[in-house]
């Protein structure tokens, strides 16, 4: 059986490393709130977004456009969303497995990782990494997604990509992340045809459709990937928060596993002590 | 007392503006247009510029860059990229924007984007222009 100072000084590490972990909970939950309110002002404007583009596509029919249809390259550029930092339970692994469980050969495909774990571990695996922007994940901002979109549809213009992913983790509710792979372009008209139907308008654009195909389709994918990036951030807070939370109540556990066997060797070393008294006073009648 | 419509200017961080307007001034790609109540529906593209809403003779300004409107009979939607009230606006930020994006216009090279500097220079203008209003 361990000695009593083992078990003491075992039952101290893992105290402290409790408090560590709910010290980390209390942060994430802060942040997660605010993450959330953040991703929920969003909303509306990827919603109108999304309204606005998919009635576009119903009514301007089969239009051929560059945004529409997949270029000619093979190459395939993937915008990898994770965190910075880690502790966050299964949040950045299950991103990197979309890649790499994937349909998509390793060849094919220019990385563009933002967060830095993301980023390590799809490097250590020996794909392309195109760009590392792992900086924007600690604000994301409007502009910061801008910037890259425009980086990215610049590649796709030039003909270097024929397709654009991005792979990142949807914010269901505070317990429910869910790893997303999703087609930016071309654009995915699949389920906008069935997309609530008000047909009876009859839209004009100015200055005509195609024109205002160039200009809305890469808001749209900014508005697609900047909502991304915010509903990211808060499933990472949400992921921290459950992890530290669950590694706290295992930290519970482990120490009242160590105080009983703490007790039980005090007991033990009493016992053994007093045996040995006795033994002693009746040695010397 | 002419018909009034819903207006909302939603960008990436917030709900801007809800309300309602009997007239709305903004500017698109194709120049300055006016909309009343039961205008035809259209989407057109926006150019920096000042959004100005007419409501019982009280007018409402605020600085749009780009993005685009969606108009319907009793409803108009600017989804902005970047809006702001004029209090939001840093006029000195937006006249040091506007002599750095002449100079470039003025010394152009090669390199210079011109079509950027001009589009840096129209933000600028607008900013300044909704700031003294």
């Amino acid at each position: 059986m361990a000695s009593m100072r083992d078990i003491k000084r075992r039952k101290n590490s893992v105290t402290s490393t409790q408090q560590i972990t709910k010290a980390m909970k209390l942060v994430s939950t802060v942040k997660l709130q605010k993450a959330r309110t953040r991703a929920e002002k969003t909303n509306p404007y990827t919603d109108q977004m999304y309204k606005t583009v998919s009635s576009m596509m119903r009514k301007s029919g089969n239009i051929i456009h560059p945004y529409l249809t997949a270029g000619e390259s093979e190459r395939k550029a993937v915008i990898v969303i994770t965190s910075n930092r880690g502790l966050a339970g299964g949040y950045n692994s299950n991103v990197v497995k979309l890649i790499t469980n994937g349909d998509f050969k390793k060849e094919d495909l220019d990385i563009y990782a933002l967060g830095s774990k993301g980023h390590d571990a799809l490097a250590r695996r020996g794909y392309n990494i195109k760009e590392n922007r792992s900086d924007i994940m600690d604000d994301p901002t409007y502009d910061d997604a801008m910037k890259l979109c425009r980086t990215v549809l610049d590649s796709f213009a030039k003909g270097e990509v024929g397709e654009i992913y991005l792979a990142y983790t949807h914010f269901k509710n505070t317990v429910t992340h869910i790893p997303t792979l999703i087609k930016l372009l071309p654009v995915d008209t699949t389920g906008m045809e069935e997309a609530e139907v008000d047909d009876n308008v009859m839209m004009n654009f100015e200055p005509n459709t195609e024109e205002a195909l160039d200009m809305i389709i890469p808001k749209y994918v900014t508005s697609l990937f900047y909502g991304a990036l915010v509903e990211s951030v808060a499933s990472e807070n949400g992921a921290r928060m459950q992890a530290m939370d669950s590694a706290t109540s295992n930290a519970d556990e482990i120490i009242s596993d160590l105080t009983l066997k703490f007790n039980r060797a005090r007991q033990g070393a009493i016992t053994q002590e007093l045996t040995e008294i006795i033994a002693g006073a009746n040695a010397i009648n | 007392m002419a018909e009034i419509f819903k207006v909302e200017i939603i960008t990436p961080d917030r709900i801007f503006y809800e309300g309602e307007a009997e007239f709305l001034e903004f500017t698109t790609t194709a120049g300055d247009i006016g909309v009343y109540a039961k205008h035809i529906p259209m989407t057109t593209v926006l150019a920096p510029g000042a959004v100005i809403i007419h409501k019982d003779d009280d007018e409402v300004v605020a600085a749009v860059h780009s993005g685009f409107a969606e108009i319907l009979g009793d409803k108009v939607t600017l989804l902005a990229e970047i809006a702001e009230w004029p209090d939001e606006i840093d006029v000195s930020r937006a006249e040091a924007a506007k002599a750095r994006a002449e100079e470039h216009i003025a010394n152009k090279t090669m390199e210079t984007d011109i079509k950027r500097a001009e589009f840096a220079l129209r933000r600028a203008l607008t900013r300044i222009d909704v700031a003294s209003k």
